[in-house]
């Protein structure tokens, strides 16, 4: 046996070290994507969530016309933050509808007085079952949806300032 | 004596500051099959056996048997109800994996992106035991 192997383990033990080190200082990702992406949106018809706005079902989405997917909650804090955002994409020209998770009618019509509705629809998920069916992990996500009702991109938590430019490309990109 | 007094309380303050919910929760009542168990105890062992082994996505560290968030709830109310409908607790298992991926499931399964975790163990204790078997030859 050469000498030299004599420090294969310990050459491994620092290999193993280094690479726990470099996950240690690693940011935990703690977002669970989406694996619908590329896949048909669920059947599903929810009932209004709010008064002054009509509800959400699937044939909603076969127009042909690309449309955001918002999935919100009236409880949820992000929600409130990217609201300006929704609005800027909604001033863009872009059709934003959402699912209300677990939400009620008079919750929800509070929470659009008070931060703005850029909503064209919203339907009432109460079971989270579209948020289920959809690969949704949380509030607030935005999915892209094109015009034949395929998903094409989930963006998971609030939108920001930055990403208003990114989610119009990946809008132009699936039109 | 005194110091120490208002050193409790202002412990006391803080905690309560701890106690109070620190995220927003939902109002709504918790989905119908979140906490009420299946009448029929059969259905509601394969329930619970299968729901002890997916993951709670807003409490990744949990099982959805054991969180409250109100998301486990519903994921909860989906597997009893699909359970009291006669489908395959490993059909509703492969139905949560088709849309949240393999890490929603915490009975691992050997994918394309998981063999390595049941080929490397094999492949050290293989080799151990050749390392092993040539040093007891060596001596014997």
């Amino acid at each position: 046996m050469k000498r030299w192997t004599l420090w294969v383990p310990l050459a491994l033990f620092a290999l193993f070290c280094a690479f726990a080190g470099w996950q240690l200082s690693r940011p935990k990702d703690e977002f669970v994507e989406s694996t619908m992406i590329g896949k048909a949106l669920p059947e599903f018809d929810l009932r209004a969530a709010t008064a002054d706005r009509p509800a959400l079902a699937t044939r909603d989405f076969l127009d042909g016309k690309p449309r955001l997917l918002n999935v919100f909650a009236s409880w949820c804090v992000p929600c409130a933050a990217e609201a300006p955002q929704l609005e800027a994409l909604r001033r863009r020209g872009v059709d934003i509808v959402a699912v209300a998770i677990r939400d009620r009618p008079d919750d929800v019509a509070a929470f659009l007085a008070r931060y703005g509705n850029p909503y064209s629809r919203i339907g009432a998920d109460d079971l989270s079952e579209v948020q289920l069916e959809i690969g949704s992990s949380g509030v607030p996500e935005t999915f892209v949806i094109d015009g034949k009702g395929i998903i094409r991109y989930q963006h998971i938590g609030d939108i920001r300032p930055g990403d208003v430019s990114m989610l119009l490309t990946k809008l132009e990109d699936v039109r | 004596m005194m110091a120490i007094l208002r050193m409790l309380g202002i412990l006391a303050a803080l905690s309560i500051l701890f106690v109070l919910p620190s995220r927003a929760q939902d109002s709504l009542p918790p989905a119908p099959f979140a906490y009420t168990q299946l009448s029929d105890p059969e259905q509601e062992a394969k329930a619970q056996a299968l729901m002890e082994t997916l993951r709670c996505l807003k409490c990744q560290s949990q099982s959805i048997a054991d969180s409250d968030a109100p998301m486990a709830g519903d994921m909860r109310h989906q597997v009893r109800t699909r359970i009291a409908a006669g489908e395959d607790p490993e059909a509703i298992r492969a139905w949560l994996v088709d849309r949240y991926g393999d890490y929603v499931s915490y009975a691992p399964v050997v994918s394309e992106t998981t063999w390595p975790l049941f080929v490397i163990p094999l492949l050290i204790v293989l080799l151990a035991g050749i390392v092993l078997w040539r040093r007891m030859r060596a001596r014997g």
